[in-house]
């Protein structure tokens, strides 16, 4: 299924989405990695703004300054599974309905989007300059002082995407089969290696 | 040295915004070979990306990395007392002018420096060449993603070949999801972790497609390929019969009673380029034919 959302993200639009399912994103996206995340739950520093029924977009791009303001010249996703450890309580504590970025996301994360009707989407990394073509303007940026990349870049985006949801409202999580099977492939290859090796290395 | 600069800060500028012809010949070969259904459609949105960045002028990806510099430079070259500054004056410039996302923080302080200078960086490797009046200078854009995958450990040499294969299958299929895949996969085999690690990373510098000159590390090379292809990890992660860009093996003597591995990942956007600078400051751009800086 591909499906366009607008922000702010209601909860049953969010609830008919599953794994594997393809979306674009329009309205606002702010971008929060590491820095972010622990400035406002480790240090315990007030977020500058709801993140509320938004996305956030583990991001941290290139900007250039233009009169009055910044435009985006690159921006991709980072790595979530970084943020893994301190994504539940994010989730809990700002009532964010979808995460975007790369790779995979653990358990726990899974559990916060069942338990608070989340999902977590990729977006295929390395794709920094279409992404950045999505981004219609930039709308505000607050604590710079963490530098460019760990910013929150307040966005407005259209048709933001392709996102493939990994993990869905139910807590279903791609990733786990993922490596489920890449586990068990792993153990195939290994298989037998001594008897492999001797009659080929 | 100003002209060094400008030409140095004008070679980051491609390395930022053009894959080197090499990596764009072995992704396209890739990707007619893929036939997921996430494969097909991720290579499609990779070869946009890629025309993308190259008609606007920016880079590829959004994390340039920290620059790392792997420095040839003859003794007879008549910049080798300023190159150094040179270096680190056009890694500014680029940053400023391409622009450059600002990469740097310092460990202790926890701040970013803006300019992608600081403590020893951008990190320079060098190698002196007796007698050449010539530089070669390798440039290595490595985003954190691909990163995060690097590691290295010290075997007994009891583990054998299936140790370091054990040990790069382990890695891989622990982190390589997350490492923009297809990637490179450099493997280095030496004596201690540091040794190991930086020959890793030497292995990705090596053209796609190359082998070891020696024929068993060459076949090292073929046998993990085809575990890491194995695993299926396909582009992305998202599954697929394509997983690596190539698998290369570099490695020094040892000890005998060690057997050190690095293990270093190169992302699809594979961005390493190569400048061959001669005494009269005229260039070979070797990896991107037809390119003038």
């Amino acid at each position: 299924m591909s499906l366009v959302i607008n922000t702010p993200i209601k909860d049953d639009v969010l609830e008919r989405i599953n794994v594997g399912d393809i979306i674009y994103l329009n309205g606002v996206l702010v971008t929060a990695r590491d820095a972010a995340h622990e400035r406002f739950l480790k240090h315990g520093l007030n977020l500058p703004l709801s993140l509320k029924f938004l996305p956030i977009f583990h991001a941290g791009p290139i900007v250039k300054k233009v009169d009055g303001g910044w435009s985006i010249v690159s921006i991709g996703p980072t790595t979530s599974m970084r943020m893994e450890s301190l994504e539940y309580d994010f989730i809990e504590r700002t009532g964010v309905k979808m995460i975007i970025g790369k790779g995979g996301m653990g358990s726990r994360t899974a559990d916060a989007c069942r338990k608070f009707k989340a999902v977590h989407a990729i977006f295929p990394g390395g794709c920094a300059v279409v992404a950045a073509e999505r981004v219609r303007r930039v709308l505000g940026v607050e604590w710079l002082d963490l530098g460019v990349p760990e910013a929150l870049w307040i966005l407005e985006v259209e048709n933001f995407g392709p996102l493939i949801i990994s993990i869905d409202t139910k807590g279903n999580n791609m990733f786990d089969e993922r490596i489920k099977s890449i586990n068990s492939k792993k153990f195939e290859m290994l298989k037998n290696l001594d008897k492999e090796l001797s009659s080929r290395l | 040295m100003d002209e060094l600069v400008r030409l140095l800060s004008k070679f980051i500028k491609t390395v930022a915004i053009r894959l080197p012809d090499d990596v764009l010949a072995a992704l396209k070969a890739l990707s007619s070979n893929e036939n997921s259904y996430w494969g097909k459609a991720i290579y499609s949105l990779m070869f946009d990306n890629i025309k993308l960045a190259l008609e606007k002028g920016v880079p590829v990806c959004q994390d340039t990395g920290v620059l790392m510099f792997f420095i040839d430079v003859g003794t007879k070259f008549p910049y080798i007392n300023v190159l150094q500054e040179a270096v680190t004056a056009a890694t500014i410039k680029a940053t400023e002018d391409v622009p450059l996302r600002p990469n740097v923080v310092e460990p202790f302080e926890e701040k970013n420096t803006g300019n992608n200078v600081g403590t020893r960086l951008p990190w320079i490797e060098w190698n002196i060449l007796s007698n050449a009046d010539y530089a070669e200078i390798v440039l290595y854009l490595a985003g954190g993603g691909t990163s995060l995958t690097g590691n290295a450990k010290v075997l007994p040499p009891a583990s054998g070949f299936k140790g370091v294969i054990e040990f790069v299958l382990d890695v891989v299929s622990g982190y390589g999801l997350n490492a923009c895949p297809p990637f490179l996969l450099g493997v280095g085999i030496g004596t201690t972790v540091e040794t190991a690690a930086l020959l890793s990373k030497r292995a990705l510098l090596r053209p796609i497609g190359s082998t070891n000159p020696n024929p068993k590390a060459a076949l090292l090379e073929r046998i993990i390929y085809d575990k890491v292809c194995g695993l299926e990890i396909g582009p992305q992660g998202l599954g697929g019969k394509t997983s690596v860009l190539g698998v290369n093996v570099e490695y020094s003597a040892r000890h005998p009673a060690t057997l050190a591995v690095g293990i270093s990942t190169g992302c699809w956007a594979h961005r390493r380029g190569v400048i061959k600078i001669k005494s009269d400051l005229t260039y070979e751009l070797p990896l991107y034919r037809g390119v003038v800086l």
